[in-house]
C-alpha cells in the first residue's frame, strides 16, 4: 500500500511539488486518483505545447490556476473565519477550537454546495498521508513534554495500544453482533469490514480535551496521559487500519490462521520499526543542527525536512510513518532546542503550529463538504445509533478497567474526575474521518454508510461532547467539593502539604528517579550531548561561565526587586492584585524573572469578576477575599498541579517554567549570599561593567560564541522590550480607568474601615494615577521615572535605559546558557 | 543495581517492625538511599542536591532539614544532626505511610497526631513549641511567588492567618491576653478539618518500579 502511494508520487512529481507548496490538493471533479494525475499531467503539458495564435500581452489563464487558486482562497477564508471567531473571547472560552473549526468547515462546505452542487474537492490518499497528517503528528511530537512522557510511558502505552485495540475489537464485534440480529437491515458487510470500521472509529483525538484540562482540572499526570495517548494511538490506529484493510482486500474467506498470526506480528514490527526509524532520524537531525550555526536562515528548514524524511522513509519501508515522525519530534526536541538560536526556535515553533493548524483546518473543511454533499449520505438509523452508543460505552469501560489496573502501579493515581475526562474526552476527530474517506469503494461496499456514520460521530463528539465536557467536569468537581470555602490557614497548610508530598516522593524515589533514568542521563551527558550539542552550548556548562551567570543573575534580581519594591513599577502589579485577575501571563517585563519577558501577552488581562462583585460586601469580607485571592494566585504550585498546555492551534507557554526558574533563581540568590557577601558592596554600575568585561573575556576564550550575533540579538530584544512595555500599559490602562472611576471612592471607604494590607494597594493608587501618565505619554517608549520614584530609589541609576540594557544582556545569558543547563538536568 | 550491598535479613525484619514498612519497601528504599548517598552508609544534606526535581521545590530546605531534625528522629532534644543513617531515613519517611482502614480508631488518631507533629515541627523552626508570627511569615515568604512578593504582603497574610488562628482556638483566652503563637494544640484544632490521613501519605510501592516504568 505504501509502495503504491510512493509510486504515485514519483509519477506526478511536478504536481506534488505544486501541492507541497500550497499544502493543498489539486483535484478536479473526479475523485479517482489515477484520472486526477492524468488530468494534471495533461494540463501541464498543454501549457507548453499549446499553439498560441499571435501574441497576447495579457491573457486570462484561469484554467491554469483554478485549482490551487480556489484552494488558496478557501484557506484564506478559513483563516479569516478563525480570526473572526477569536475576536470574541466569549466564544473561544466556551467553544473548543476544534468545534469552531468544524462548524466553519460546515458553513464553507454549505457555501460551496450552494454554489455548484458538487463536491469540488475530495480528500485523496496522497494529500492526506503525505501533506496533512505529518504536520499534525510532528507538531504533537515536538511539543510533547519529554520528561513526563517517559515517566508515564507505561500508562500511555497501555491506553494507546490496549485501549485502541480494545475499542476497535469491541466496537467492531458488537456492531457485527447487532448486524446479525437483523436490526440494521440488509448490508453487504462481513466481520472484517466491521472490524475495519471499528479501527477507523477507534481513532480518538483527545487533544481537543486537553484544552478543557487547562481550565478545569489541573493535573500533570492526566495531561500527559491524555496527550501521549492521543499521539500514540494515531500510530496504532493507522497500523490496525492497514492490517484490517489488507484483510478485507484479501477477502475474509481467504484468510487462514497463519494470516491472523502474521497480522499480529506485523502490528508489532510495523510499530516498533516506525519508532526505530523515528529515533534514528531524530538523532540525525540533532547532529545536523549541530553544524548549522553559520546558516541560521535555513536552520528551521532542517527540522521540517528531516522529520518529513523520517516519515517518508518509514512509509517506504512500510513501517508506521506516524510513529516515526512522532518519535522523531520527541527525540530531536531536546537537542534541537539547545542547538538552534532563539529566533530559529521561535520560527520552528510557529511554523509547526501553523502547519498543524492549517492541516487540521483543511481536513475539517473536507469534512464540512462531505457533510453537505448528499451523494455521500446513506442513512441507517440503527447502525449510526449503535455506533454512537458502542463507542461511548466501550470507551468508558476501557478507561475504567485500564485505570483500575494501572492504579495498582501508579504513585499518582488517576481519580474519578480524571477518568471522566478521559472517557468523555474521547472525541473522534480528523483522523477518523480521513481514514474512512480513504476506504476503497471496490472492496468496502458500504463505504458510504461508514462515511456518513463517521461524519455523524465526528460531529456529535466534537460539537456535543466538546461543548459539554467543560460544564460536566466543573459540575462534578463542584459536587465533589461541596464544602465551605477553606480557611486561610487550611489553604496555607494545604499548600505546604502538597509541596511536602511532592518532595517526599522525589526523595524516596517513588516517582521514578531511578536507576535507569540516571544511567540514561549520564549516558546522555557523556556521549549523546557531546555528539549532538554544539560546543558553544556545551561550554555553558563550564564553571567560569556559570559563576558569571550567577553573578549576573544576582545583580539583575537585586536590581529589579529593589526597583520594584521601591515603587517605581510596583503600582501595576499591586493594582492588579486587587482587581484584575491575571492568572494569564503577568506583566513580567518588570518581573524578577526576566526570562519571561520574551513571551508575554498582555491582552489576556481579565477583570476578576469575583473581586469586583464583592464590592458591596463589608470591608472584612473584602479583606478576606483579597487575601485568599492573593494566596491562590501567588503561592507556588506543587509539581502535581503544574499546568502543561498544549493546543494545536495556539502557542502556549506554561507558567510553571517560570516558576521553576524563579525558584532556581531564589536558591541561587541565597547561595550567593552565603558565598560572597563582599562582592555585593561594590557599586552596582561597576559590577555591571565588570561582568560585561568578564563576559567579553570569556567569550574570547571560548571563541565559538558568535559575538556579533549576540549583540544584534540584544538589540532586537531591547526593542521588543520597549514595545512590550508600551503594550503592557494599554491593557492596564483599561483596568485603571475602570478602577479609577468607581474604585477610588470605594477605596476611601475601605481605608477607613480596615487597616489591613490591601490598604497598601489602595494608597498606592494615587501614585499610580500620576505615574501612569508619564509612562503612557512617553513617546520613544523609554520609561521615564517620575521624580518621586527617583527619590525613593536610593541607588537607582540615572539612566534607566542603561540598566535595562544590562538586564537584557543578563537575559541573553539566561536564555542561551541556562536552557541547555536546565535541559541537561532532565 | 545488583552489586549494591543489601541489608541483612534480620536488620530488615527489625526495621520493618519499628517503621511499619514491608520488607520489599525497605529494600527498595535502601537502594534509593544508597543511590542518593553514592553507596555511603550515612547521608548528609548535600545528598539531597542530587535530586533534580527537588530543586524546584520552594520549601526544599525545610523539607531537607526535617530529615535531619532530631525531634523527628525520635530524640527528645532540639537541634539537627549532620548525618543520618538509613534507619533515620526510614523513620522520617514512615511519617508518610499510608494508614489503612483496619487500624483501630485510637491508632488512627495517634498516627494523625504524629503526622501533624511532623508538620508542626517544620513550621516551628526554633523548637519552642509555638509557631510565632515570625515563623509563619517566613514560611509564607517561601511559598509566595516572588513576582508579587513584597515583605508587606507576606507579613500581612501572616497577620491574617494568625488572626484567624486566634479566632479559631482563642475561645478560652482572656480578653487582654496576647496571642503569641500557635501551639500544637491550636494547630490540631486548625487542622481538624483537613483529612490529613488521606492527604499526607505517599504510596510506597511494593515493587521496584525502576524496571517497569520510567
Amino acid at each position: 500500500m505504501g509502495r503504491d502511494r510512493s509510486g504515485c508520487v514519483a509519477r506526478s512529481a511536478l504536481l506534488t511539488a505544486l501541492a507541497l507548496l500550497l499544502c493543498c490538493p489539486v483535484a478536479g471533479n473526479t475523485a479517482e486518483q489515477d484520472s486526477h494525475t492524468e488530468h494534471g499531467d495533461s494540463r501541464w503539458g498543454n501549457e507548453t505545447g499549446d499553439p498560441q495564435p499571435g501574441f497576447h500581452i495579457v491573457s486570462l489563464r484561469w484554467e491554469q490556476v483554478q485549482a490551487p487558486y480556489v484552494l488558496a482562497l478557501w484557506i484564506l477564508v478559513a483563516s479569516l473565519g478563525q480570526a473572526v471567531f477569536h475576536l470574541s473571547e466569549k466564544i473561544t472560552s466556551v467553544v473548543p477550537e476544534s468545534a469552531l473549526l468544524i462548524m466553519l468547515g460546515l458553513i464553507l462546505g454549505g457555501i460551496v454546495w450552494a454554489a455548484d452542487h458538487t463536491a469540488s474537492f475530495t480528500l485523496t490518499q496522497t494529500v492526506f498521508f503525505f501533506y496533512l497528517l505529518p504536520p499534525i503528528v510532528l507538531d504533537a511530537g515536538y511539543f510533547l513534554p519529554n520528561q513526563q512522557f517517559f515517566r508515564n510511558l507505561g500508562s500511555i502505552l497501555m491506553y494507546a495500544i490496549i485501549g485502541t485495540i480494545w475499542n476497535t475489537v469491541t466496537t467492531g464485534l458488537s456492531l457485527y453482533g447487532v448486524f446479525r440480529t437483523g436490526i440494521m437491515g440488509d448490508l453487504n458487510v462481513g466481520l472484517m469490514e466491521f472490524l475495519l470500521f471499528g479501527s477507523v472509529i477507534a481513532a480518538v483525538d483527545t487533544v481537543a480535551a486537553l484544552t478543557v484540562l487547562e481550565d478545569v482540572h489541573v493535573n500533570e499526570a492526566l495531561f500527559i496521559v491524555v496527550f501521549g495517548e492521543s499521539l500514540l494511538n494515531d500510530g496504532v490506529t493507522v497500523v490496525l487500519y492497514n492490517v484490517f484493510d489488507s484483510f478485507v482486500e484479501v477477502g475474509a474467506g481467504n484468510i487462514q490462521g497463519l494470516d491472523y498470526f502474521k497480522g499480529i506480528v506485523s502490528f508489532f514490527v510495523v510499530s516498533l520499526g516506525g519508532i526505530a526509524i523515528g529515533i534514528i532520524f531524530g538523532f540525525l537531525l540533532s547532529v545536523v543542527t549541530r553544524f548549522t550555526e553559520r546558516v541560521r536562515v535555513i536552520e528551521p528548514g532542517f527540522v521540517f525536512v528531516i522529520s518529513y524524511l523520517s516519515y517518508l522513509t518509514a512509509e517506504m519501508l512500510s513501517l508506521s510513518a506516524v510513529l516515526a515522525i512522532a518519535f522523531c519530534g520527541i527525540c530531536c526536541q531536546k537537542y534541537v532546542k539547545t542547538n538552534l538560536c532563539e529566533q530559529s526556535i521561535t520560527t520552528v515553533r510557529y511554523a509547526m503550529k501553523m502547519l498543524a493548524s492549517g492541516a487540521e483546518t483543511i481536513i475539517f473543511m473536507f469534512l464540512g463538504i462531505s457533510a453537505v454533499d448528499t451523494n455521500t449520505w446513506t442513512w441507517n438509523t440503527a447502525f449510526i445509533l449503535f455506533t454512537l452508543v458502542f463507542i461511548s460505552v466501550y470507551r468508558v469501560i476501557g478507561v475504567v478497567i485500564q485505570t483500575w489496573i494501572l492504579n495498582h502501579y501508579r504513585v499518582v493515581r488517576l481519580g474519578l474526575i480524571d477518568q471522566v475526562v478521559m472517557s468523555y474526552g474521547g472525541l473522534r476527530g480528523s483522523m477518523a474521518f480521513a481514514l474512512v474517506v480513504l476506504l476503497d469503494l471496490k472492496h468496502i461496499h458500504e463505504k458510504r454508510l461508514f462515511v456518513s456514520t463517521t461524519i455523524i460521530v465526528v460531529y456529535f463528539t466534537i460539537i456535543f461532547q466538546g461543548l459539554t465536557i467543560k460544564p460536566l467536569v466543573k459540575w462534578l468537581k463542584v459536587k465533589r467539593n461541596q464544602q465551605k470555602e477553606p480557611l486561610l490557614n487550611e489553604q496555607l497548610h494545604g499548600r505546604v502539604f502538597d509541596h511536602i508530598m511532592s518532595a517526599v516522593e522525589d526523595i524516596s524515589g517513588q516517582i521514578g528517579h531511578n536507576y535507569i533514568q540516571n544511567k540514561w542521563t549520564n549516558f546522555d551527558r557523556k556521549y549523546l550531548s557531546k555528539m549532538m550539542v554544539r560546543k558553544s552550548a556545551q561550554i555553558s556548562r563550564d564553571k567560569i561561565l556559570s559563576v558569571f551567570r550567577e553573578l549576573n543573575l544576582k545583580d539583575a534580581i537585586s536590581y529589579v526587586s529593589e526597583g520594584e519594591w521601591q515603587g517605581s513599577l510596583a503600582f501595576m502589579r499591586s493594582i492588579n492584585d486587587v482587581n484584575v485577575d491575571f492568572t494569564g501571563p503577568r506583566y513580567t517585563a518588570l518581573d524578577s524573572s526576566n526570562s519571561a519577558v520574551l513571551c508575554e501577552n498582555a491582552n489576556e488581562v481579565r477583570l476578576d469578576m469575583q473581586a469586583t462583585e464583592n464590592k458591596a460586601k463589608s470591608p472584612k469580607d473584602r479583606e478576606e477575599i483579597v487575601t485568599h485571592h492573593m494566596l491562590q494566585q501567588h503561592l507556588y504550585k506543587p509539581r502535581q498541579r503544574y499546568k502543561i498546555n498544549y493546543s494545536r492551534h495556539k502557542l502556549v507557554r506554561s507558567e510553571d517554567e517560570k516558576q521553576d526558574k524563579e525558584i532556581f533563581q531564589r536558591t541561587m540568590k541565597m547561595r550567593l549570599e552565603h558565598f560572597k557577601p563582599t562582592k555585593l558592596e561594590v557599586n552596582h554600575n561597576a559590577t555591571i561593567r565588570n561582568t560585561k568585561k568578564e563576559k567579553a573575556t570569556v567569550k574570547k576564550h571560548s571563541d565559538v560564541v558568535p559575538n556579533k550575533q549576540t549583540l544584534t540579538h540584544s538589540d532586537a530584544l531591547h526593542k521588543d522590550k520597549d514595545s512590550e512595555v508600551k503594550n503592557h500599559c494599554d491593557p492596564s490602562d483599561d483596568g485603571i480607568s475602570f478602577l479609577i472611576t468607581p474604585e477610588i471612592n470605594e477605596s476611601e471607604e475601605t481605608i477607613t474601615g480596615t487597616n489591613n494590607f490591601c490598604l497598601n494597594f489602595f494608597t498606592e493608587e494615587d501614585q499610580l494615577v500620576c505615574q501612569i501618565i508619564p509612562l503612557l505619554t512617553s513617546d520613544e517608549g523609554t520609561i521615564i521615572l517620575s521624580q518621586k520614584v527617583n527619590l525613593q530609589l536610593p541607588r537607582s541609576p540615572n539612566n534607566f535605559r542603561h540598566r535595562s540594557e544590562s538586564i537584557d544582556s543578563f537575559l541573553l545569558a539566561d536564555i542561551s546558557e541556562e536552557d541547555p543547563l536546565s535541559e541537561s538536568s532532565i | 543495581m545488583g552489586s549494591a550491598p543489601s541489608l541483612p535479613a534480620w536488620e530488615i525484619r527489625n526495621l520493618a517492625h519499628t517503621t511499619g514498612f514491608t520488607s520489599e519497601q525497605i529494600e527498595i528504599l535502601h537502594r534509593r538511599f544508597l543511590h542518593l548517598t553514592d553507596g555511603k552508609a550515612t547521608m548528609s544534606k548535600d545528598c539531597f542536591d542530587n535530586i533534580p526535581d527537588l530543586e524546584s521545590n520552594p520549601i526544599k530546605s525545610r523539607i531537607v532539614n526535617a530529615f535531619f531534625d532530631q525531634r523527628n528522629l525520635g530524640l527528645q532534644s532540639y537541634g539537627t544532626v549532620d548525618e543520618i543513617t538509613f534507619e533515620n531515613f526510614l523513620t522520617t519517611l514512615s511519617f508518610f505511610q499510608h494508614m489503612d482502614e483496619n487500624h483501630t480508631k485510637e491508632d488512627l488518631e495517634y498516627y494523625k497526631t504524629e503526622k501533624l507533629q511532623f508538620l508542626f515541627r517544620m513550621y516551628d523552626t526554633n523548637g519552642d513549641g509555638k509557631i510565632t508570627l515570625e515563623e509563619l511569615r517566613e514560611i509564607i515568604d517561601d511559598l509566595l511567588s516572588k513576582t508579587s512578593n513584597t515583605e508587606k504582603t507576606s507579613s500581612s497574610i501572616a497577620d491574617a492567618a494568625m488572626m484567624e488562628a486566634a479566632n479559631t482556638c482563642g475561645g478560652q483566652m482572656e480578653p487582654d491576653q496576647q496571642y503569641d503563637g500557635i501551639t500544637f494544640n491550636d494547630f490540631l484544632q486548625i487542622m481538624q478539618d483537613i483529612k490529613i490521613e488521606s492527604k499526607m501519605h505517599v504510596r510506597f510501592l511494593n515493587m521496584d518500579t525502576s524496571a517497569i516504568c520510567k
